[in-house]
């Protein structure tokens, strides 16, 4: 590699492509298959294309690549061995948990080795004296709430907690329903033991807090598998509400719905949870669920957990808001039973869309909060313009969009205008001042977005960070960067301090 | 003066030195570097109090910000000590924080989108002003707590909350450590959603503070009370208190120690004669107060090893940071390469000799 990093810019990073992964030749994988072999054991490397076709994709099926090789792990120490290989061959590489990401972040890299962590799913420590638990990770996100209740609960709650990791979470920073008022991934992970891409293993953080120096954890949780992978995770775990109470309240419109939500919001009450659908996902939705939902123009869920005498007070509050703002249908979840009920609608949403529509795309856009009129009303000028049908799932309270783009992929060009149709909608987002993505992660998905969001300087910084990690580039190439980039030569001499001159301090 | 002002400036000296309101400057090494004043980047740019944010430049004091915050009824959660003119940048670069972060988090948590001027005068922006955003990297995590050392923060976007309408606290004292721990760690354990949860230790007697917030803020306290298991008293005017609270994180040399809460007992037990402290006992986070620097030492041996830092005083210390995880510094040191390559900001002043 050396040749190529002399000639990049001496400024820094600079864009050059193609990215790295063109150079193994297949003798070199050859060798590198053998050397996977003999560090995980035969029965745990498939190089057998119909054996690779398990993971040719993650949760979002249109990208799809075959690896030349898939790796399962059994334990932090071969992880690191593997990707100490793969930087030696020169191999690009990519960590995969249990492929239920929906941006494409786990797609493999052709001619790379895919590292499979569904092997490594133990629990190594619970300590609920300091409110923590330490795991491997390959475990689910529903397995630590477990792990620690029925005293204690782990937040961040993604719809697919059931099957997806905790290896995936970090490297996502899922949200999910609960967010807004638990916050995400990152307020949760207070350590990591890593393996860097050059094959070294560090630990970031660990039980405590404010750990000295940089924040390296804070960097890596969202990464996306583009700075390491993480073979141990220590993570925040909280005492379970006292109470739980949810609400359903039913709408003529979305418009409606969204005043309401507001005043919830300006009234200095904190939902754990306040979740909407428009009318195609409620009809979405009541065919998958059956939870008996009217075919209104809007439902908003509202879920208020914390101390009873809180939420006792604030129950009142929000039924009364939402009356005032024209729902004339509010349902009081009575039991457990009807609670499921109305989240099993709320989760089924963007799976019943399956039964409306063909096919669809998720979009994952953020706006701020007050925009959510005038943003559904251009998403739904764009629905018309396009001649395409989209339903909206949104977290109301932190302004999360899901917009189900729902086509025909039998229909000639269809897929096209719903894919365009999309970035549309995610323009949208950006000019009422959002994001591109709220909880799904950039990926291969969504990267060719990044530089609406983002200019040349920004991207250029987030290269920096990239180049610190993995100045080869062998980590998740092609993924939330819009364009490869290489990394130059740390440039300029790095001055040396006076203290490090009288002997009084060194540098490793 | 404008960020791009500061950028040019920053281009022009070798060493460079961010400084706000100045309330921090002893909490590391002075070092020999131009200091460059963001006090002039005073502007509140945006207060968006519809949706609970706000994008500040660097140099706005936290004072006027929470100001022009609570007169919307909200506030910004980060109550560190302010001195005379604490600045949001000074505070985000410092990562300090008071009695809040036992419910709202620190200023990583708060922090929703950075602007930062690097060495060659980049000016470079990541995260946004929405709450939730998982696009790019999180640079702003990186920035704070990294002391001026990677480049200047120039604008601040951050997450507001409502500011409580009432708050109520519940108070006891012991001079039995156990028994303090003991209550400390009974109700950190319950989801008693409690605003503060603050132990404190001086003169060989404790103190437990238990805050509450929002609308039932006095009957939450009351019913709390049971759960305390020391004689209890109720202060439902409370904010001299808090206040007090948050000052004994400053001192001649304190020391924030980044422990567990079970340390607790340990910690007390190694405060020599003269040493006080003040703990966010849910966190494990403590600010322990010394009589001298020559006191610094014997604090870290005993309570190896857990991490301690001397901020206030670093300047009179040999070694004000803890010694970090050789692995973990080697990445830290490439960071600070790729970001300042240059060698610009604050050279020599952070941990491992960065």
């Amino acid at each position: 590699m050396d040749g190529r990093l002399r000639d990049a810019a001496p400024e820094g990073p600079t864009i050059t492509a193609p990215a790295a992964q063109a150079d193994a030749s297949p003798r070199d994988l050859r060798a590198l298959v053998a050397e996977l072999r003999e560090i995980c054991g035969d029965d745990w490397v498939f190089t057998q294309e119909h054996q690779l076709r398990t993971y040719e994709s993650d949760g979002l099926l249109q990208y799809r690549a075959i690896p030349a090789a898939a790796v399962v792990p059994g334990g932090a120490d071969e992880v690191r061995r593997v990707v100490a290989a793969c930087a030696r061959a020169e191999v690009p590489w990519v960590a995969r948990g249990a492929g239920s990401g929906l941006s494409g972040g786990a797609l493999p890299v052709e001619d790379g080795v895919l590292i499979v962590l569904s092997r490594m799913k133990r629990i190594l420590e619970i300590d609920l004296e300091n409110h923590r638990i330490c795991v491997e990770p390959g475990v689910t996100n529903a397995n630590v709430t477990a792990a620690v209740a029925p005293a204690f609960f782990y937040p961040p709650d993604p719809s697919s907690q059931i099957v997806c990791s905790i290896g995936g979470n970090v490297a996502e920073n899922s949200g999910g329903a609960h967010c807004f008022k638990y916050g995400f991934t990152t307020n949760y992970v207070t350590g990591l033991e890593l393996v860097l891409p050059d094959g070294e293993m560090v630990q970031v953080g660990g039980r405590e807090l404010d750990p000295p120096g940089y924040d390296l954890l804070g960097a890596f949780v969202g990464s996306e598998g583009t700075l390491g992978v993480a073979t141990k995770v220590w993570l925040r775990i909280v005492p379970s509400p006292e109470t739980v109470r949810t609400l359903v309240a039913f709408f003529d419109s979305t418009r409606e719905a969204g005043e309401a939500v507001s005043d919830i919001v300006q009234g200095g009450v904190v939902p754990g949870a306040i979740e909407m659908m428009d009318a195609k996902a409620i009809e979405a939705a009541e065919q998958a669920a059956r939870a008996g939902f009217p075919m209104r123009g809007a439902a908003l869920l509202v879920e208020l957990d914390g101390a009873e005498r809180e939420c006792d007070a604030r129950f009142e509050e929000v039924s009364t808001i939402c009356a005032r703002r024209g729902s004339d249908d509010v349902r009081v979840a009575r039991d457990e039973a009807e609670r499921q009920r109305f989240w099993k609608a709320r989760k089924a949403a963007f799976a019943a869309m399956g039964r409306i529509s063909p096919n669809y795309f998720v979009q994952d856009g953020v706006i701020p909060r007050t925009t959510l009129p005038q943003v559904l009303e251009r998403i739904e000028e764009l629905g018309r313009e396009y001649g395409l049908i989209v339903a909206n799932v949104f977290h109301a309270g932190d302004g999360n969009l899901h917009p189900l783009v729902c086509f025909d992929g039998a229909v000639d060009g269809e897929a096209a205008r719903a894919e365009e149709l999309s970035g549309r909608i995610l323009e949208a987002c950006l000019e009422a001042g959002g994001s591109i993505t709220g909880e799904h992660g950039v990926g291969v998905d969504k990267k060719r977005h990044m530089p609406k969001m983002f200019g040349e300087a920004d991207l250029d910084a987030f290269q920096r960070l990239r180049c610190a990690f993995d100045p080869a580039g062998l980590a998740n190439p092609g993924k939330v960067m819009p364009t490869p980039r290489l990394c130059g030569e740390v440039p300029g001499e790095y001055r040396q301090h006076p203290l490090e001159a009288a002997g009084l301090a060194e540098r490793m | 003066m404008t960020v791009e002002e500061a950028a040019a400036a920053i281009r022009e000296h070798d060493a460079v030195r961010p400084r706000g309101g100045g309330t921090k400057l002893g909490w590391s090494p002075r070092g020999d570097a131009w200091d460059l004043d963001t006090r002039p980047l005073n502007r509140i740019l945006e207060h968006n109090e519809g949706d609970f944010t706000a994008v500040l430049e660097a140099g706005v004091p936290l004072v006027e910000a929470q100001a022009a915050f609570g007169a919307a009824g909200q506030m910004l959660a980060l109550d560190p000590p302010l001195g005379t003119g604490a600045t949001i940048g000074g505070v985000m670069a410092t990562n300090d924080s008071g009695p809040l972060r036992h419910r709202y988090g620190g200023v990583r948590d708060l922090v929703v989108g950075v602007t930062v001027v690097l060495s060659d005068g980049t000016i470079a922006k990541s995260g946004g002003k929405v709450i939730k955003n998982v696009a790019g990297y999180d640079l702003a995590k990186l920035f704070a707590g990294s002391f001026g050392t990677l480049g200047l923060i120039a604008r601040v976007a951050l997450r507001l909350h409502p500011s409580p309408v009432h708050t109520a606290t519940v108070t006891a004292a012991t001079d039995d450590p156990a028994a303090l721990a003991g209550a400390a760690a009974r109700l950190a354990a319950l989801p008693l959603e409690a605003d503060s949860l603050d132990v404190s230790w001086r003169d060989g007697s404790g103190r437990l503070d238990l805050r509450f917030g929002g609308a039932t803020a006095r009957e939450r306290a009351h019913a709390a009370r049971e759960h305390v298991g020391l004689d209890t008293g109720l202060d439902e005017d409370d904010a001299e208190r808090w206040a007090e609270l948050r000052e004994r994180q400053r001192g001649d040399i304190v020391v924030k120690v980044s422990g567990r809460p079970t340390d607790l007992p340990t910690l007390i037990g190694a405060l020599p004669a003269g040493g006080s402290l003040v703990s966010r006992a849910a966190l494990g986070l403590s600010w322990v107060s010394l009589p001298g620097p020559e006191a610094v030492a014997p604090l870290r041996e005993a309570l190896a090893p857990r991490a301690c830092t001397v901020l206030d005083g670093a300047d009179r210390v040999d070694d004000p940071w803890p010694t970090v995880d050789p692995g973990a510094l080697a990445v830290m040191r490439r960071v600070k390469q790729r970001f300042d390559p240059a060698g610009s900001f604050r050279p020599g002043t952070f941990v491992g000799g960065l």
